[in-house]
């Protein structure tokens, strides 16, 4: 046997036994579930057998004997003579690591390794020997059993698994065999060989007109050829797609593991499995789905012990469910565990330093959530070997937000917690929106987009507010801060000045921004390329893209583009790089509205807190039970002046003032207008409180812009004006 | 010591210049590109080379030189790197030269500033003197390492 020939068969090998090995262990978790079918002991059997087979075939001693305890004790429970009991299944699916170590030891190095699995080993014999004495290993049935079946093909086997065996050498760095190959649909192929040849008729085509042009000839091939092409992208795309269930084989065997190990009971659903992805993604999605997992069940459900207090069944679940919408791939993960307690959650983040205290008393509930997603935070009382490092939750949010996905968080203290993933369904060929702005053209990827404002005429002068540097715009009444493209990025705009203010209203890492570019030109389908190293780090764009007419247009990374405008405060790197910048953490960046509501100086509440900015004429303003209130989008809202809470206010600045400048606050579903008597600014700065402040309905002193500046202290003052009219407003 | 090498050479200013031509894939005429905001001066933009998009190097801003004189267009001297092919623009491109390897000498002590890191070594040749470029040295440099904000932004 050649050389050559030897490795092709140890690679079929490895491919075959990885796969089969998967689903041994799937299919042992059945028989342990007591969910199994006739046919599930014979297919454990078979990849045990097909294992010895092969490797007794290629002279890999090792894994053959090791193999053969495994199948003679396989043989006793598939004939009967034995009853598969839970430690029988732990020794199986260790004999399936020890299995899998020595292939991979194989892969790595070309030899078995030395790991010793005697221990292991005796068990099993003991296992044959203990209800009956050892029956001999069943002789090993021809052909039928050497042939794999099933649609199974998973090509992601993969180290790092909660017990991975004795930490065995794994093929460092270059991709695995297992990961290098990827099974097709014969079917799928013939289909895409059709679709070539159709290709290759439709270049004859063209290349004939080229020779002798007719335009009416020309204009039916190009329109075959534009057929085509989107039947052959969609077939190729087809063949890169995968179940997710590839990488959800894995969980069933990690929750097992874990649940083992923590001394939890957990029924794991799963849902959709079938649902179909790129394989890129899916590669890029497997480590965090992981994560989330584990930290479902470390974290998220209790001890069964626990459960049972709260009335709930012992058994913790947990259900996975993945669905396609809107040419995304939702994955949900749901435990029906402990679920996210707020308060903790902030008061341990206010502990490691990532906020401050005064944030954390405004922030709101999805707010708090995404706390979790910090770099450094974890809510564990004690660090365990499964998680609580406070590393994790951040990796996971920054690995999908990396292939364009989104992810949220959703719980209710004591029901448990919902975890919402949306990923893309592919990253190589994108829908974005093209624009122009100084003179070229930028792909705007159609994910981050939201909706499209055009101003002109009047509205392009008077709608666009500017106040010191910070242009916003009221979109609905709500503040929408603006970046203009052009300045942004340095570039001379080429519009006629001040016609038409085209926004592209995006969303990043949560937050919504407009974009102000010189012209918006279509939608299209681009094809990302990556750009080279030397523009790598500029985090403006996300790669360049190739135009119908041949130039190269630069795909913004609009999560970038916000943070080099700095619209999205830059509290997640503080995190990275940690301990130089631990008394930087406190005082992150925050987005500010200044106002004046008292005489003397200037007053601030964090952005977040305004729900819209207002103006009311004096006359809308009525009176009931002693509270000024106005009418407000079919509710009556309470108005309460700011200058009359604020310490020392007993003037009124705003008496005569007309229209009323208020800004609204909404807090669990109920708006309170706070009147002011000017909005000056809205701010994005770094908030150092320099004095706390005695006086009521004021958090403290800041300097902001180079001018001490009071942080109203909302609740307090609702709080205290609500004393007055509570009645007036539940009643 | 008395093998030969080949150099393909290309001008810069009075300069000539010479890079293996094993390393070269390809010379083009001068492209139509599209400038990257935000992107150091030496890059000039990204040329579509047959649908690969490759990083156009304006080699003279990234040896300290003066840029070409308005209206002269430059040449794309495609190179092969580690990531993929760059481009290096110069004014003129010159012959394949072959040379023996005898006729090498480390760049001379006064060589100062950033040539001193780019240039290999100098031959001398009947015609003058071709330095030798370290391509890989010339395009290693990320927008972040090279924060010269006294470099004029490049007109488009």
């Amino acid at each position: 046997m050649t050389d050559k020939l030897q490795q092709q068969l140890i690679n079929d090998l490895l491919i075959e036994s990885f796969e089969g090995l998967d689903r041994f262990d799937r299919e042992l978790l059945t028989l342990e579930n007591g969910a199994a079918g006739p046919e599930t002991m014979n297919t454990i059997f078979r990849v045990i057998h097909t294992i010895k087979g092969t490797a007794g075939c290629l002279g890999l001693g090792k894994i053959e004997s090791t193999a053969h305890v495994g199948e003679s004790l396989l043989s006793l429970l598939r004939d009967g003579k034995l009853h598969p009991t839970s430690e029988m299944v732990t020794a199986l699916l260790e004999l399936s690591d020890a299995l899998r170590g020595m292939l991979r030891n194989l892969e790595a190095s070309g030899s078995e390794g030395q790991a010793d699995h005697s221990a292991m080993l005796a068990k099993l014999n003991a296992m044959q020997a203990a209800p009956s004495p050892a029956a001999a290993p069943v002789p090993a049935r021809p052909a039928a059993f050497g042939l794999f079946e099933g649609p199974g093909n998973d090509q992601s086997e993969h180290p790092g698994q909660p017990r991975s065996p004795e930490g065995e050498p794994t093929a460092g760095g270059r991709a695995s065999v297992s990961d290098s190959a990827i099974r097709v649909d014969v079917g799928q192929l013939d289909k895409l060989m059709n679709l070539v040849g159709e290709l290759v008729l439709s270049r004859n085509q063209i290349m004939q007109n080229a020779a002798h042009p007719d335009p009416a000839a020309l204009l039916i091939a190009s329109q075959r050829l534009n057929l085509i092409t989107t039947e052959l992208q969609g077939s190729v795309m087809k063949t890169r797609m995968q179940p997710i269930g590839n990488i959800w084989t894995k969980f069933p065997r990690i929750v097992r593991d874990l649940s083992q190990e923590l001394g939890k009971r957990t029924n794991l659903v799963m849902e959709g499995q079938e649902t179909e992805l790129d394989r890129t993604i899916i590669e890029a999605i497997k480590d965090p789905l992981t994560h989330i997992v584990r930290n479902a069940i470390d974290h998220g459900l209790e001890l069964p012990a626990a459960r049972a207090t709260a009335g709930k069944p012992e058994e913790g679940r947990l259900v996975l469910r993945a669905f396609h919408e809107g040419g995304q791939v939702n994955i949900e993960f749901s435990d029906d565990g402990l679920g996210i307690d707020t308060t903790r959650v902030k008061s341990k983040a206010v502990e490691r330093g990532l906020i401050t205290a005064d944030q954390a008393a405004r922030m709101g509930e999805r707010e708090a959530f995404n706390l979790i997603f910090l770099p450094g935070f974890s809510t564990a009382e004690k660090v365990t070997t499964i998680s609580g490092r406070g590393v994790g939750l951040d990796v996971v949010k920054t690995n999908i937000e990396k292939i364009g996905g989104s992810v949220d968080i959703h719980s209710n203290v004591g029901a448990g917690t919902t975890v919402k993933i949306k990923i893309p369904l592919t990253l190589a060929i994108i829908p974005a929106l093209m624009v122009t702005s100084g003179g070229e053209r930028f792909a705007i990827p159609q994910v981050s987009l939201l909706e499209l404002v055009r101003l002109d005429g009047e509205d392009a002068r008077k709608k666009i507010e500017t106040v010191y540097n910070a242009p916003v715009y009221r979109l609905r009444g709500l503040l929408l801060p603006l970046v203009d493209l052009n300045r942004d990025l340095g570039l001379e705009s080429k519009a006629g000045a001040g016609a038409v203010v085209n926004i592209v209203v995006v969303q990043a890492d949560g937050r919504q921004f407009g974009l102000v570019v010189d012209a918006i030109n279509d939608t299209e389908e681009i094809v990302v390329k990556p750009l080279g190293k030397q523009l790598k780090s500029i985090s403006c764009f996300a790669g360049a893209t190739i135009m119908g007419d041949g130039r190269v247009a630069l795909i913004l990374d609009v999560l970038g583009v916000a943070q080099h405008a700095s619209i999205i405060s830059e509290v997640r790197d503080h995190g990275v790089s940690n301990e130089g910048k631990s008394q930087e953490q406190g005082d992150a960046r925050q987005t500010l509205l200044l106002f004046r509501a008292t005489k003397d100086g200037c007053m601030a509440i964090p952005l977040s807190m305004v729900a819209r900015l207002e103006e009311f004429p004096r006359k809308a303003v009525e009176r009931t039970g002693g509270q000024e209130v106005v009418q407000y989008r079919g509710q009556i809202m309470p108005l309460i002046h700011v200058s009359r809470y604020v310490a020392g206010g007993v003037d009124e600045p705003d008496a005569g003032q007309d229209p009323l400048q208020v800004v609204v606050y909404s807090d669990q579903g109920r708006s309170v207008g706070l009147v002011v008597t000017q909005i000056s600014d809205i701010v994005h700065e770094a908030l150092t409180v320099k004095r706390s402040s005695a006086r009521d309905g004021i958090l403290g002193s800041a300097v902001i812009q180079k001018r001490v500046t009071d942080l109203l202290d909302v609740p307090s003052i609702i709080l205290k004006a609500d004393s007055g009219l509570v009645q007036t407003g539940s009643n | 010591m008395s093998d030969h090498q080949q150099f393909c050479t290309f001008f810069l200013k009075d300069l000539i210049f010479g890079v293996e031509v094993l390393k070269i894939q390809e010379v083009i005429r001068y492209q139509e590109m599209t400038p990257v905001p935000l992107a150091p001066a030496m890059v000039n933009g990204l040329i579509n080379l047959r649908g690969q998009i490759v990083t156009a190097i304006d080699l003279r801003n990234r040896l300290a030189m003066p840029p070409l004189p308005e209206g002269e267009l430059p040449m794309n001297v495609v190179i092969r790197t580690e990531d993929g092919a760059v481009s290096l623009l110069v004014d003129e491109i010159g012959d394949v030269v072959e040379i023996d390897s005898a006729g090498f000498e480390p760049p001379p002590e006064t060589l100062r500033g950033i040539a001193r890191e780019l240039v290999d070594g100098v031959y001398k040749l009947k015609s003058g003197l071709l330095l030798i470029l370290n391509t890989a040295k010339t395009v290693n440099f990320t927008a972040a390492s090279v924060a010269d904000p006294s470099a004029p932004q490049q007109a488009a």
